[in-house]
């Protein structure tokens, strides 16, 4: 699913549609949507650099790492951000040069309410800080959103140039906003980030429990596709780690279920899920086991009939022992279904579990002679309904 | 016991090094201190404090934002555990902001200057010493609950203020330990403050009592996630250590449940 996702980003938009937005959300007990967010990142822009995706930059809105944790990060993970630079350098040089990839970086964590400024002013002079080198835009007033927008648009039409190319947008905390304004007017710039035709798609971060449900809600409503992130046990009061079964925390806290619900463009959801294991930073998806997935859909509310039996269902079911069902003990089984007659079950040297109602063995008791009328008639005009059993 | 040997708290924190060759384990990491009124996480504190003096470096520095104790208070507890903090605040090592009867001017442009300024005196001291070639430095915070009382109530001020000072960890490769505590919140039904600093933590350390109930030579657990261990060459695996502790008058006793005869 982690992949769907990454295509989806990749795709991008359509002409006149809304750009794709993806919501990750986590909660304390689980709390490894980052690592989803950077997987993400690495992911969309691996496939940006090598020009494999629609949009060809990406502007990453950094509110809760420093712009150069990402720069290590995408080192890290192989990703040449210095290269991308000095693609930036050509492009600045020559204009004609459109197909160029970057990843540019709005700087919302170093200094987002300017109070390093007003320090700075106040105090007329003094060290900066180290980060105003790693050369991402600083953002100073993260509470003006309006000026946030353009300047996210700002970075991405620096990086795409005028014209017809799209770019990505990540956002790395939604909360860190949300702090600072009111969720309409940052689901006004999400909604305009979306709608805007230079964006190919956009992704951002929160943390579901730092705030009121109705504020996932409305994130959650503004994106085609939503990534929540699940303890693999809920404990009990859901909210925080149950640090009394230890061992089983120890074990289970890495891991987790990995949901995704896509929302079509007729209005169809899909809902997917994945496992996955948190180790060495780094964040691995595999398909929920075959064994938790019974378990799983048996504890799932049954919403529709299920009308047909599987292969298993079938011969499982063939195995059962109903009480009094005859066993034969030693003779063969003869129900009567009322679908041959008498002469028929005369004819055949051994019928097997269909047959007629009184056998010839014992014919000096008398027999009952019962000859039907035609074969369209009903089987069950007179039949004995407890003839199967062993009463 | 010999109180330089590395105890289970320090092998939960990554702390045990031998050689004295590695950086100081905890830079550029949050660490959060949650603790209980029955079980006060301040010996933690202290400990960290004492590792952080450690007389093997002279390097490192110490920033301590006091709300709760005054300076004779921690003067006396680090002397029972070797550490002379008088001594190491004349020698520029140990900066001791006290804050104990700070009230920032009411009103919400009152609270913020009032944050803005005690930033101000962090960001100085972190930048001199950085300069000074000091590039072990440690921010402690004790408690943030009562500078959320100074700061009369506003949470998102002190958000921001917690936000700067993880600025500087980012950029001066500082580390910040924050002391809280966990139960003052559980009443609320979405605490965002302590939810907040829990996702901002880098290791959560979590004290305790014992879910068993109170005895005599066990005062409580302490439960270390360490989110991310990082280790040579770049690599790191994550880590939950549980075990119980027994505070005694010139240390901590650690031990793994069970294991204390």
């Amino acid at each position: 699913m982690a992949e769907s996702i990454c295509r989806a980003l990749r795709d991008g938009a359509l002409q006149g549609e809304h750009a794709p937005a993806l919501t990750i959300k986590d909660s304390i007990a689980s709390p490894f949507g980052f690592h989803v967010f950077t997987h993400l990142l690495t992911q969309l822009s691996s496939n940006i650099l090598a020009a494999k995706s629609q949009s060809r930059g990406l502007v990453l809105v950094a509110f809760s790492r420093s712009p150069s944790f990402y720069l290590d990060l995408l080192n890290r993970k192989g990703i040449d951000v210095a290269s991308s630079q000095k693609c930036f350098v050509v492009l600045m040089n020559v204009w004609e040069l459109k197909h160029c990839c970057r990843i540019e970086i709005l700087d919302c964590y170093t200094d987002p309410l300017g109070w390093k400024d007003a320090l700075l002013a106040s105090e007329n002079g003094g060290s900066l800080s180290n980060e105003a080198s790693t050369g991402a835009s600083l953002c100073r007033n993260v509470k003006d959103m309006d000026k946030l927008y353009s300047s996210i648009i700002e970075l991405g039409k620096g990086i795409v140039g005028q014209g017809k190319v799209r770019f990505c947008v990540a956002i790395d905390s939604v909360n860190e906003i949300l702090r600072h304004a009111s969720i309409s007017s940052v689901a006004g710039l999400l909604s305009n980030l979306r709608s805007n035709d230079r964006v190919s798609s956009i992704f951002w971060l929160s943390h579901s429990d730092l705030h009121e449900d109705r504020v996932t809600a409305v994130l959650e409503y503004m994106s085609s596709m939503v990534a929540s992130i699940e303890p693999q046990n809920q404990s009990a009061n859901g909210r925080r780690c149950n640090w009394e079964s230890l061992p089983l925390l120890e074990h289970n806290y890495w891991k987790g279920r990995f949901h995704v619900r896509f929302k079509r463009r007729n209005g169809r959801v899909r809902v997917m899920s994945e496992e996955f294991h948190v180790e060495q930073s780094a964040i691995n998806f595999r398909s929920i086991s075959s064994e938790d997935e019974i378990v799983n859909r048996s504890l799932l509310p049954k919403v529709q009939f299920n009308l047909q039996l599987s292969e298993k269902e079938q011969i499982d079911r063939a195995k059962v022992v109903l009480p009094f069902e005859h066993q034969g003990t030693g003779k063969p089984i003869q129900i009567y279904d009322g679908r041959r007659s008498l002469t028929d079950g005369k004819s055949e040297a051994e019928p097997v579990s269909t047959g007629i109602l009184q056998t010839n063995e014992n014919s000096s008791k008398g027999e009952i002679i019962y000859l039907r009328d035609s074969d369209d008639e009903r089987p069950d005009s007179d039949e004995d309904p407890d003839d199967d059993l062993d009463i | 016991m010999d109180q330089r040997a590395p105890n289970l708290l320090d092998e939960a924190l990554g702390l045990v090094d031998e050689e004295k060759t590695k950086p100081w384990p905890l830079s550029s990491r949050v660490v959060l201190v949650e603790d209980r009124v029955e079980t006060s996480g301040a010996f933690v504190l202290h400990h960290l404090l004492k590792r952080a003096l450690s007389p093997h470096s002279s390097n490192d520095v110490v920033v301590f934002l006091a709300f709760s104790q005054p300076f004779s208070h921690y003067d006396r507890v680090l002397r029972k555990l070797g550490c002379n903090l008088t001594a190491q605040r004349e020698n520029n090592r140990f900066f001791f902001l006290d804050l104990l009867m700070s009230e920032f001017p009411d009103g919400d442009e009152g609270n913020k200057d009032g944050l803005v300024a005690l930033y101000g005196k962090i960001e100085k001291v972190v930048t001199t010493s950085f300069q000074e070639n000091k590039k072990c430095i440690t921010i402690v915070i004790d408690d943030f609950s009562l500078m959320e009382v100074a700061a009369n109530g506003s949470t998102n001020y002190v958000l921001d203020f917690l936000h700067y000072c993880r600025t500087l960890t980012s950029a001066f490769g500082c580390s910040l330990v924050v002391l809280n505590h966990e139960d003052i919140y559980s009443s609320i039904e979405r605490p965002a403050l302590i939810l907040q600093m829990e996702y901002l933590a880098d290791i959560l350390i979590k004290a305790e009592p014992l879910a068993t109930g109170l005895a005599t030579d066990v005062h409580g657990q302490l439960t270390v996630l360490n989110k991310e261990i990082r280790e040579e060459q770049g690599s790191s695996r994550n880590k939950i250590c549980n075990f119980h502790f027994r505070v005694k008058e010139n240390g901590v006793e650690y031990f793994y449940p069970g294991s204390k005869t």
